[in-house]
């Protein structure tokens, strides 16, 4: 299985786990994460402005990338993958924005939304398949009780990302039991963290993670695992992090046995 | 050569304020074969009937043409003016120049020059008119009522009491339906069960009504005034003649873990079952799929136990035959499924249950025996927040965007009997809009706020969240405190949206009856038919024709019973004369026209022609003129020409199309 890998900007300084559990995840699970290359910021948010075209071009440069080799695209970080997805749908469906992108970037042929964008979460349950994961798992995490967050950014606009039902998601839930774990499901795994709004009303992004731990906690989680860098971020910002909060790529890589053979790099 | 009369119609100012009526008249008088023309203010009263009358006489005319409003409103009336003044009815053409044309325009000078042209079609058409005779068919006296709810229940006992067999067809081994299942009813406050049961157990004594429990319609064939219909009577496992009812069978059963359809599963029950104690017929059925016996061979306690020896596991599913000139569909409705509604957590909380679960909770021979407690712990709860138009009036394609009117009348209620028997609960209702309009209805609704105290909060929930201590946090907003409110609650009942049973896509197919976006039975006119299906010999009684209570379900379900009688007590239809016909010397037996006609009123057989001195048998297309409903659908697929439509033949279209294109 090659993938082309679009990584993100986050995971190269803050969330350099997120990346590494994951290169070494998808190696011991026999899946090439081919990185494309000169990959630039996906903006971090999705550009809701119409009229603008240039912060869209860093997605269609990555999916067209993808779809020069005549791969699909795999993301790890929230975030990214919300961008890029919603880029693609644009390109794919919006005759505005295609056009005015394809003529900026002036390639051999156009670019409209031909790439199929999975994250790294779907290539497990989709390609993978969790109850191959389940017989892959060399070490299982026995007795943990992991909840899983899910955030905004991977169910929303959920017809568009179409990666789970919004409301009631199951994905990392069932990635939680494939790797041998106890899944603790609470209503505020699909609540908002706040997102950037943490940088200008830390106290309402406070108060918003305080009721997901709080939540979780209650459901008697012990742990929290999440694929959103600013998720994690905040949840262990605000809230001084009452139960540790970590990337699924990292439950993932201890599950596969595989986790501490990277770990320095993760450090460096 | 025809002598057409040309009769123009203002319809008030409807036509007139912008088609030039008069201009349209005097163009009419140039058409080859116009030998009269005129414009009046209203054609369809006595007065412009008279003038047609009179024209017919006068100038002998053998064919007219009315430019009016659409043929679906006045055809029918020109055509027995005509007929009354001695002219063959189908001489009669209508050109639509209000629908078509007036209403849909403003410009007067480009709306006269298509109603002349709109004109000009029906000329030409007339001209090639043939008078046409309506044949006659027989009328089998007898009714099918699909389904056995209120709506059906009342249908048949309407009928029958006039005098005419009645078959109901129940697929549940019991008649009742949803009315079964509820507590009390609006705004009496009436139990439910005592008004029913009296009319189930009238319609099963009636001498003239015959009900099939357990039963599904399989197939539909014939027309108005001759159905046939297959019945599937599902295999009950009991003998229906000799079961006395006793329920031993049922108390002994040892499997009893099949969830209750009945409570709407909030319970348990054997797997030989009635599914009420009021059942009517009162003889129950196996399931086999929960039971041992057909699960693995062992047991037969049920067999053992029957002092009647009224058990059968040999019994198989049974298909009767039977004839109806009239059919009523009375198939009803239940709630929509929640899955896409899983911000209300109905699929992670026992204490998140719909309306129609709390009526069977608050039953006294539902799961809790009437008591209200929470399904998660069985305690007493404080508060219980009602969440109306679940579903409802939903802009996006997750629930239904149409309104299902009985939700906050039967939360009132809900509200105000909680209030009533446990005045020390507090009662939460959030709504869009609470809609009262019905007698008695909205002092039912301010009795529950003014005198039981029910707090009404207008404005949405957004999220319902279970608490680890087993409470559900309600969030929501106030819209007219403009403010969010995070409120604690013990239990949520969820006002969910009803939709069509869904069998009705099956039904609707083999009656060839129309159905809405919403699979809803299409009337055959919204205000003016509003009880018939546009197929003819079709009736519709109940929420399969759109959401309603209980009063209008009865209602309509003695309107649909008085059109059903209206037409049992004729002998003999006048069948549609525009039937298609088949040119035995142009088919060649192609099978074409077959296979599109949507009545199955085309076969073939080896026919004796002579063709030009040759004589030969030739297998040709024969239509059978009691099927065909003069679709046409054969006439375009005919690839040579063969099929023609009588009243709509090729020549007379082509001549409307001519006639348009001049």
């Amino acid at each position: 299985m090659k993938y082309s890998y679009y990584p993100g900007c986050t995971l190269r300084t803050k969330a350099k786990d997120l990346d590494v559990y994951a290169r070494a995840s998808a190696a011991a699970l026999g899946i090439e994460l081919i990185e494309v290359e000169d990959w630039q910021c996906c903006g971090g948010v999705y550009p809701l402005g119409s009229d603008e075209i240039a912060t869209k071009l860093s997605s269609v440069r990555a999916l067209n990338a993808a779809k020069e080799k005549g791969q699909d695209l795999v993301t790890m970080c929230s975030a990214c993958h919300h961008v890029i997805k919603r880029v693609n749908d644009d390109m794919k469906n919006v005759e505005d924005i295609r056009t005015r992108a394809n003529n900026y970037m002036e390639l051999e042929e156009p670019y409209a939304g031909e790439t199929e964008v999975l994250h790294f979460l779907e290539v497990l349950r989709d390609r993978v398949g969790f109850d191959e994961l389940k017989k892959r798992v060399k070490n299982p995490l026995k007795g943990k009780k992991i909840g899983a967050y899910y955030g905004c950014l991977l169910l929303r606009p959920s017809k568009l990302l179409s990666f789970d039902d919004p409301e009631n998601p199951k994905i990392i839930e069932d990635f939680i039991r494939a790797i041998g774990a106890e899944p603790v499901i609470y209503p505020y795994r699909n609540e908002c963290c706040g997102g950037y709004i943490s940088l200008k009303e830390k106290d309402m992004s406070k108060n918003m993670c305080e009721k997901i731990m709080a939540s979780a906690e209650g459901f008697g989680a012990e742990m929290l695992t999440t694929a959103c860098p600013l998720c994690l971020y905040n949840l262990n910002k605000s809230t001084g992090a009452k139960l540790p909060v970590v990337y699924f790529t990292e439950l993932l890589a201890e599950a596969l046995g595989v986790k501490d053979e990277v770990k320095e790099e993760v450090q460096k | 050569m025809q002598r057409i009369g040309v009769f123009v119609c203002h319809c008030g100012s409807n036509i007139a304020a912008t088609v030039d009526v008069s201009k349209v008249a005097e163009t009419a008088l140039m058409e080859p074969g116009v030998v009269h023309a005129e414009d009046y203010q209203y054609m369809c009263s006595e007065a412009g009937q008279a003038k047609i009358a009179a024209a017919i006489q006068e100038k002998g005319l053998t064919g007219i043409v009315v430019c009016s409003c659409s043929p679906r409103m006045h055809e029918a009336t020109f055509r027995k003016a005509a007929e009354r003044a001695g002219l063959n009815p189908y001489m009669v053409e209508i050109a639509n120049i209000r629908e078509h044309c007036s209403w849909i325009h403003k410009d007067m000078e480009e709306a006269t020059k298509k109603a002349v042209i709109l004109m000009r079609a029906a000329v030409a058409k007339v001209n090639l008119n043939t008078p046409l005779q309506a044949g006659e068919s027989r009328v089998t006296k007898r009714a099918l009522v699909i389904g056995g709810g209120i709506a059906g229940i009342q249908t048949a006992l309407d009928i029958a009491d006039a005098g005419y067999e009645v078959d109901i067809v129940e697929k549940t081994p019991s008649i009742g339906g949803r009315m079964s299942q509820l507590d009390k009813t609006f705004p009496t406050l009436d139990c439910s069960a005592c008004i029913l049961t009296p009319k189930m157990v009238e319609a099963s004594a009636h001498e003239k009504i015959n009900i099939y429990t357990y039963s599904e319609v399989e197939k539909v064939s014939g027309f108005v005034g001759d159905f046939t219909v297959d019945i599937r009577k599902k295999a009950r496992c009991v003998d229906m003649d000799k079961c006395t009812g006793c329920g031993v069978c049922q108390e002994k059963c040892p499997s009893k873990k099949a969830l209750s359809e009945f409570n709407r599963g909030l319970n348990t029950r054997s797997a030989i079952y009635t599914p009420f104690a009021q059942a009517i017929p009162n003889v129950p059925v196996i399931d086999r799929e929960a039971c041992i016996k057909f699960k693995t061979g062992k047991c037969g306690i049920c067999s053992k136990v029957c002092q009647a020896g009224a058990i059968d596991y040999e019994q198989k599913d049974e298909i009767i035959t039977e004839k109806y000139g009239a059919i009523v569909v009375a198939t009803g409705f239940d709630t929509i499924n929640l899955d896409k509604y899983d911000e209300y957590a109905y699929s992670q909380s026992k204490d998140v249950i719909t309306s129609l679960e709390l009526e069977r909770v608050m039953n006294a021979a539902g799961p809790t025996h009437g008591h209200l407690e929470r399904l998660s712990d069985g305690k007493a709860p404080k508060e219980i927040i009602f969440i109306q138009c679940v579903g409802s009036r939903c802009s996006d394609d997750r629930g239904k965007p149409y309104c299902s009117k009985i939700c906050c009348m039967y939360t009132a209620k809900h509200a105000m009997l909680i209030r009533d028997k446990y005045p020390d609960v507090n009662v939460t209702v959030f709504y869009i809009d609470v809609r009262t309009p019905g007698k008695n209805f909205d002092e039912f609704y301010r009795r529950a706020v003014e005198q039981y105290g029910v707090n009404y909060i207008k404005g949405q929930v957004g999220k319902v969240i279970p608490q680890p201590d087993g409470k559900l946090l309600v969030q929501g907003s106030d819209l007219l405190d403009n403010r969010q409110i995070l409120k604690e609650a013990d239990m949520v009942v969820l006002a969910t949206a009803i939709e069509p049973n869904p069998d009705v896509r099956k039904i609707a197919t083999m009656l060839t009856a129309s159905i809405d976006t919403n699979n809803f039975l299409t009337e055959a006119h919204a205000k003016l038919r509003p009880v018939e299906s546009p197929t003819a010999g079709i009736f519709l009684s109940g929420v399969c024709q759109g959401p309603k209570d209980i009063p209008e379900t009865v209602a309509q379900a003695g309107a649909a019973a008085v059109k059903a009688i209206g037409l049992l007590a004729k002998d003999k239809l006048l069948t549609n004369p525009c039937t298609a016909q088949s040119d035995v010397l142009l088919c060649n037996g192609c099978s074409t026209c077959e296979n599109v006609c949507p009545y199955g009123a085309i076969s073939y057989e080896d026919k004796e022609v002579n063709d030009h001195g040759i004589r030969e048998t030739r297998r040709v297309a024969v239509v059978n003129n009691a099927l065909c409903q003069g679709c046409g659908a054969c006439t375009v697929a005919c690839p040579s020409g063969a099929m023609d439509l009588q009243g709509f033949s090729n020549r007379q279209i082509i001549a409307e199309v001519d006639a348009i294109c001049r």
